[in-house]
């Protein structure tokens, strides 16, 4: 695999995005613009939105970096460009790779606006690490990047790519901690929640608990990330029937 | 045997078959280098089919298909054969000259062939413009310009010309015979029967068979026919 090849790449997505103002806009100020929105409704519940909040800094970045990842990767696809591609000395793995780059790029400022929103206009006084949740929100938006182009190699159309969402992601939502504690939830249930990416991403950003609790959340959430890049780079066929 | 080791292309008895269907049904043909050679054939006879073959991006379900002496598919064939596919392939949110900076950075071209394919195809002044607000016609040069990098000694051209005016069909075809009598192998696939008298050979797919293999002036000859429209619907048809 060559560096030099995968950052090229990722230098034509940006470069992509940059004539697009409007999806970069979407893409850096909807979660930020949500968190603040969620802030707003609790107003009238103190303390209410320190212990919501922080948890839905590890979502809203997973969501939105997962529907984006997966149509403009199926765009790739389908206007013809992947095929050209493939007739030429890049491999599916600088490919992905140059995908994971550019939206890992854009999760860092991603993330980095929506925690810096929360501390100061949104007012979140949390118990736990400031950067600790900021480096869940970006293992967050990576997740939503590596399963995006994961599952948009097996969707056949943009339609497709975007049905995946309520499949793929509401499930988790339901299951994260966000509507229930884990810990209530019937045991079957609670085995599958365990080894979920985002309620790992949840129980990351969960003040008070021990470094080896934090380590093994982050390294559920790292495997991931790894795992699903690595789907996505062998599901993706340089021939077609 | 000496003059097969230095064919462009060598398909040998090749088979593809989709879902059941035949979609190419036994095809072998060789291409010398700096042929010009027209792939003709009604919508659905397996143009497209034949030149992915030749891509290494088709699945084969038989037979061999070799492309500058080396097996199809073969890593060391990547960016050896320039391909314009139908549709056009390009990224319509860059502009013209970051498309192909993309594609000549891949290829480790230099700068210049950048500029230098802008010319060929006559879109130097479009540099800057945005694919999206390109033409059909400037989006096909375009497309063209990008399988011209670095120059590669094999051209495959699915439909390049289709939805353009004459004048520019005209030229595309000077182009591509310029590149074949530089030792270029140019296969184009084509729909407009005219076009057929620039080749210096014709192959003529019907239902994934190829159905001839032969020069303009032996088409209208085997059809019995003054016109390339009514010598291919003659053999088409199936009546000459």
């Amino acid at each position: 695999m060559s560096l030099r090849r995968a950052l090229l790449t990722t230098r034509r997505i940006l470069q992509q995005l940059r004539h697009d103002p409007r999806t970069i806009g979407l893409l850096l100020l909807v979660p930020s613009a949500l968190v603040g929105l969620l802030a707003w409704s609790l107003t009238n519940d103190p303390g209410a939105f320190d212990s919501i909040g922080p948890r839905l800094l590890g979502v809203f970045p997973l969501v939105v970096m997962f529907l984006v990842t997966s149509v403009i990767t199926l765009r790739e696809r389908s206007v013809g460009t992947l095929e050209r591609l493939f007739t030429l000395p890049l491999t599916k793995a600088e490919f992905v790779a140059g995908y994971a780059i550019a939206f890992g790029a854009l999760a860092i400022v991603q993330s980095f606006l929506v925690s810096v929103l929360s501390y100061t206009w949104y007012g979140l006084a949390h118990q736990g690490v400031p950067w600790r949740i900021s480096v869940v929100a970006l293992c967050a938006g990576l997740l939503g990047t590596a399963f995006g182009l994961a599952l948009s190699a097996t969707a056949h159309s943009e339609f497709q790519a975007v049905q995946f969402m309520p499949a793929f992601i509401l499930p988790q939502l339901l299951l994260c901690g966000l509507i229930l504690p884990v810990s209530q939830l019937p045991s079957a249930l609670r085995l599958l929640a365990d080894v979920l990416p985002m309620t790992a991403a949840v129980h990351a950003i969960a003040p008070f608990q021990s470094n080896w609790y934090y380590v093994s959340q982050f390294a559920i959430m790292v495997g991931y990330i790894l795992v699903a890049l690595i789907v996505g780079a062998t599901t993706l066929r340089r021939t077609t029937k | 045997m000496e003059a097969s080791s230095q064919s462009t292309f060598e398909v040998d008895d090749l088979r593809v078959e989709r879902q059941g269907n035949e979609i190419l049904r036994s095809i072998s043909f060789r291409a010398a280098p700096g042929e010009l050679i027209g792939l003709l054939g009604p919508s659905g006879s397996g143009k497209t089919t034949l030149m992915r073959s030749l891509l290494g991006v088709q699945a084969l379900t038989s037979g061999s298909v070799k492309v500058l002496q080396s097996a199809v598919g073969s890593a060391s064939l990547r960016g050896r054969i320039g391909y314009m596919a139908q549709g056009s392939a390009i990224y319509l949110d860059l502009t013209v000259e970051e498309n192909l900076e993309y594609f000549a950075g891949v290829l480790r071209l230099a700068a210049m062939e950048v500029e230098r394919v802008m010319a060929v195809v006559a879109l130097t002044s479009f540099a800057g413009r945005l694919a999206s607000s390109l033409s059909g016609g400037e989006q096909t040069r375009l497309s063209l310009a990008i399988a011209l990098l670095g120059s590669p000694p094999a051209l495959i051209l699915d439909e390049p010309t289709v939805g353009l005016d004459p004048i520019l069909r005209r030229d595309l075809w000077r182009t591509f015979e310029e590149l074949a009598r530089a030792g270029t192998t140019v296969l184009v696939s084509s729909h407009v029967l005219d076009e057929a008298a620039h080749c210096a050979r014709l192959l003529l797919l019907r239902n994934g068979a190829l159905l001839f293999d032969d020069s303009p002036a032996q088409l209208l000859a085997a059809a019995g026919a003054t016109s390339y429209d009514v010598a291919f619907e003659r053999l088409i048809e199936g009546v000459a």
